[in-house]
């Protein structure tokens, strides 16, 4: 085993920005314009902090994805399902991991986050994850959404709770998740909004098209907006309150065509299109905080890569991955100064494969951090080592950071939260330095 | 425009004489509340709420007429009630619902199953019909071998192109006007040409022959769109025409909860022609039935084996592994999940040594021939066959096929297990957050009946907290729910549902596609956002308009509607005049 010695960085560092793109955001109907102007007057003047969660649902094999290519026991835990040492610098196997430090490397899919990483934009840390046990994927995610491991009892999630006091007017839009319901990490007293498309977020009648648009129902869109205004249940009172104002905030976005900027190219599917929609969204400055978006499939008992490392359900997973990652970072450009992206997944898988070319559900994993003033290009962490000795409970890799670390250094530090205490209530998140 | 908004809000649903306040948490006054007794008509409310998907017009005087009591104990014996006919005739146009595995994939093959036939590995289907069809299919795909001599997935689309089937005329009659029109101009062609140029027109166009095509004709473009494709159509139609007709209501209800439970994603491989058999006689026959047999149906059915990766766990000291190296081993996925998610509940007081004896246990517990229809087998060869020790009771070794029984009577008859299968069912009928004491008596009973499944839901339903104040309308409906309450309220006619199953899909619910095997929360919860609830409001506008596909609404019920609530004297009082997408009609 052995502790490998981070990146060395430059003296000075400087954020990559390619391809300043303006945000090309039309101009819509006048009510949603003032609307935005209105909020802009309030808003303090500097420009918004944002901080966009990943969830990789279903626990990523996190030694398949951040592969410590320098350790010896990862080759004979795992016979057919290990990612290859790198290859000499002559040149890059296709199916061999990307080295990173000279100890770990990422999956070949991953390629496209490679450049991030060597501008110092990706941090990595490793052996990251709960100290709860639980190896069940419901409580994990449970656990890792309310910021409170072994807690079942807390109504709200660390993304909710991480959302700075209203001071004045906020935007209904400053906490949204993309898909059809509202995260656990999201729910909670302040206003957070779920969506699944811009575009179809609005009263309609899902009749009228207009150059491919919806066209809003606005007289049936008031009458709603009364009954809920009115309903008697507090719950459905609330939400329908939020909900209109977002529609009112998003309706000078709606309706218009998006085109990445400096040819981002998304990957199909949904995760692609919600990251996509997510820059929208930040680039119209309707005040956007915080932003969720999960990516479900990661469960892979049985036959988890192919013949080859960049073959097989792990291996397409991760291209989706890294391809929107770096889509979202071509597509936001000078933006992602202000931006950082953070990775999760409930836990990882055992170090062992299992009887099946797969892996059973582990402990510690890898996450990932994304931003233009992210201290990136280093694997953070201290590597627990994959002897039997070293490992959890005798089969998985042991967890070294606390989850809360990263998130929390991220709120304070990226965000500014000036206090973790409540977000993550009952521990001291230990910064690592990366943000 | 029309009075759209207006309609909606009009929408009358005279059943619903009033609302209570949604309980976001648990305090002491929500306690009390659940012995405060609801009045009788509200009784008659409550059951048609969490007992039904939500009542039809004319259903609340029908329960009066006959008796509360005597409804309810109708519905814990739905053998005794004869089916509704309206709904059988349209369930026997869905075909797939009553075919073994092994005929879905002869009739609904994929392009895989298609080369396998013209190699003469599997056979060709005996229907004649069928048989015609998917030898069209063979054809095409030769044709296309003949053309490319490659990608082979495409076989099955390839086509002889529309230009050389049709004149330009009557081409582009296909192509303009209403989907009437291009109907009659499609129905206008010579019968033994419509299924190649059903194969020609571009989705979209087939498509747009939908809404209005005879159920025959459907079938047709179904199978021009991938055969494959039917049988998960017709499983999710026929949930939706069952949970929208079906006069044994509580049956569907619970048919719903329990797939729910022993939930399996329907397009993890093999599923997609393993889950239509899995639902019919795995889950449906046992709902009322006692749960041991349930737990061992779901566990020897091979949709379960295959989703859950039990088929290939093997004994990693199995004679069929035994000195071997790099060959298959042990597959903890069904043992972890059936311990957490089937039985004793992530609560129930197992360890991880638990999970791995289990999964010991149920080696060798396999399918015979998973792609092609797929039955149970057991395997001594891969089987581990040495002692374990389960929950502190020990298995001995040379058991076979019986380790795994043993470990389903022990879960079954755990007190973990009956609390974790009474809380769960309070949750989805009383309240999210049910009174212990109900799941107390209801877990008692589940252990001094052997877990009989009936007698835990007559527990229920005769206890004081399911007709309290403090379970009436407590909770926010589900998108399902949502949805088919809707089309029941209106007395909707149904004539193709899977315009309604996208929408389900849409507010968050993919019928038989929960990819996790926890399957959907049963909290309220879980359902309240914001985009969800605009999507409700656009569904209740498009159905109240007439504009769903598939789906007729009389004019005549929506008027009547307005009707009552103004008769009622309440046509501003939104507890009166509800529309769909109203608040209170999102609650149950």
């Amino acid at each position: 085993m052995r502790i490998p010695t981070p990146a060395r960085r430059g003296n000075t560092r400087r954020i990559f920005l390619r391809n300043s793109a303006v945000a090309m955001v039309g101009v819509g109907s006048a009510p949603g314009w003032l609307q935005r102007a209105l909020y802009a007057a309030e808003a303090p003047a500097q420009r918004q902090k944002i901080l966009v969660a990943i969830f990789q649902r279903g626990a990523a094999d996190g030694l398949n994805v951040v592969v410590p290519h320098g350790e010896k026991a990862y080759y004979n835990l795992r016979p057919t399902i290990a990612v290859p040492r790198p290859a000499s610098a002559s040149g890059q196997r296709e199916d061999a991991a990307i080295d990173l430090d000279g100890f770990f490397g990422l999956h070949p899919s991953l390629a496209p986050l490679k450049p991030l990483y060597d501008r110092q934009h990706l941090a990595i840390v490793d052996a990251a994850g709960s100290p709860d046990p639980t190896r069940s994927h419901f409580d994990a995610q449970d656990y890792m959404e309310s910021g409170t491991p072994g807690l079942k009892a807390t109504h709200d999630g660390w993304m909710n709770r991480a959302l700075p006091k209203a001071r004045g007017k906020v935007s209904p839009v400053r906490a949204i998740s993309l898909g059809p319901v509202l995260p656990r990490a999201m729910r909670g007293d302040e206003p957070a909004i779920a969506l699944q498309s811009i575009d179809g977020f609005q009263i309609n009648d899902g009749f009228q098209i207009n150059d491919g648009f919806q066209v809003p129902n606005a007289e049936a869109a008031r009458a709603f907006q009364e009954m809920y205004t009115n309903a008697k249940d507090p719950a459905l009172r609330a939400t329908g309150r939020e909900t209109f104002e977002a529609v009112a905030m998003l309706q000078s976005i709606r309706g218009q065509a998006y085109t990445p900027a400096a040819g981002a190219q998304y990957p199909r599917g949904r995760f692609g299109d919600n990251l996509r929609q997510i820059a929208q969204l930040i680039k119209a400055e309707v005040g956007v905080e915080m932003a969720f978006a999960d990516v479900a499939g990661w469960d892979h008992h049985v036959n988890e890569l192919g013949g080859r490392a960049s073959e097989g359900q792990l291996a397409n997973l991760l291209r989706e991955f890294g391809q929107a990652l770096a889509a979202f970072w071509q597509d936001m450009g000078d933006r992602m100064e202000d931006v950082v992206v953070v990775t999760m997944s409930e836990f990882g898988r055992t170090a062992r494969e299992n009887g099946n070319r797969g892996t059973d559900h582990g402990h510690a994993n890898c996450m990932f951090a994304m931003g233009g003033t992210v201290k990136g290009g280093k694997v953070y962490g201290q590597w627990p080592g994959l002897e039997p000795e070293q490992l959890y409970e005798g089969r998985d890799l042991a967890v070294t950071t606390d989850f809360r670390d990263v998130l929390g250094e991220l709120v304070a530090q990226h965000l500014g939260t000036p206090s973790v205490k409540g977000v993550f209530p009952g521990y001291v998140p230990k910064f690592l330095g990366l943000a | 425009m029309r009075n759209r908004a207006a309609l909606a809000s009009a929408l009358c649903l005279a059943a619903f004489p009033g609302i209570s306040v949604y309980a976001g948490r648990n305090n002491t006054s929500d306690a009390r509340r659940f012995f405060k007794q609801l009045p009788n008509d509200r009784k008659i409310q409550q059951a048609m709420n969490r007992l039904t998907f939500g009542p039809r017009p004319g259903d609340v005087q029908r329960v009066k007429a006959l008796g509360l009591k005597k409804w309810v104990d109708r519905q814990l014996h739905p053998e005794r009630t004869p089916e509704n006919p309206v709904l059988e005739t349209k369930l026997r146009t869905l075909d797939t619902l009553t075919m073994t595995g092994s005929e879905m994939v002869r009739n609904y093959p994929t392009p895989q199953t298609v080369r396998q036939m013209v190699q003469g590995q599997i056979p060709f289907p005996q229907d004649p019909d069928r048989r015609l069809t998917i030898q069209k299919l063979v054809a095409r795909a030769e044709r296309k071998q003949g053309d490319l001599n490659a990608n082979a997935d495409a076989d099955a689309n390839a086509a002889t192109p529309l230009r050389d089937l049709v004149t330009p005329q009557e081409a582009r009659a296909l192509r303009t006007g209403t989907s009437q029109q291009r109907l009659a101009a499609f129905l206008a062609l010579p019968k033994d040409k419509q299924d190649d140029v059903l194969a020609a027109l571009p989705q979209g166009a087939r498509q747009g022959l939908f809404a209005h095509a005879p159920p025959e004709l459907r079938r047709r473009i179904e199978m021009a769109n991938g055969p494959q494709q039917v049988v998960a159509r017709d499983l999710m139609e026929g949930k939706v025409l069952r949970a929208v007709y079906s006069h044994r209501q509580l049956s569907e209800v619970l048919d719903d909860f329990w797939f729910n439970h022993f939930n399996i994603y329907l397009d993890k491989g093999a599923d997609r022609y393993l889950v239509t058999g899995y639902e019919r006689d795995a889950i449906r026959p046992h709902v009322l039935g006692r749960f041991r047999d349930l737990l061992e149906a779901t566990a020897k059915s091979p949709a379960m084996l295959f989703y859950l990766d039990n088929w290939q766990s093997v004994g990693p000291d199995s004679p069929a592994v035994r000195g071997r190296k790099n060959s298959r081993g042990l597959n903890e996925n069904y043992g972890r999940e059936l311990l957490e998610l089937h039985t004793l509940g992530v609560d129930g007081g197992y360890t991880q040594k638990d999970v791995t004896e289990a999964a010991r246990c149920f080696t060798g517990w396999t399918i015979n021939q998973p792609q092609r229809g797929g039955t149970f087998l057991f395997n001594q060869r891969v089987h581990d066959d040495g002692e374990k020790v389960v929950l502190g009771v020990k298995i001995p070794a040379g058991g076979g096929e019986s380790d795994g029984e043993k470990v389903l009577d022990l879960l079954a008859r755990h007190p973990s297990t009956a609390r974790f299968i009474s809380k769960k069912l309070a949750m989805r009928f009383v309240a999210d957050e049910p009174p212990a004491s109900l799941v107390d008596r209801m877990a008692q009973t589940f252990l001094k009946t052997d877990g009989d499944l009936r007698a835990v839901m007559q527990t229920m339903l005769g206890s004081k907290e399911f007709w309290s104040e403090g379970a009436y309308r407590s909770k926010l409906k589900s998108p399902f729910e949502m949805v088919v309450s809707a089309v029941r309220s209106l007395d909707a006619d149904v004539d193709y549902a899977f315009p309604l199953v996208n929408q389900v899909a849409q507010l968050g619910e993919p019928l038989y596609r929960k990819q996790e095997p926890t399957g959907y929360s049963n909290s309220s919860q879980e359902w309240l956002n914001s985009g969800g609830l605009l999507g409700r409001m656009n569904f209740a506008l498009q159905l109240a308009d007439n504009r769903v596909p598939g789906v007729k609404v009389e004019a005549a019920r929506v008027e009547a509607a307005k009707v009552e609530a103004a008769k009622a004297g309440r046509p501003d009082d939104p507890a009166a005049g509800i529309g769909l997408g109203s608040p209170e009609f999102q609650k149950h």
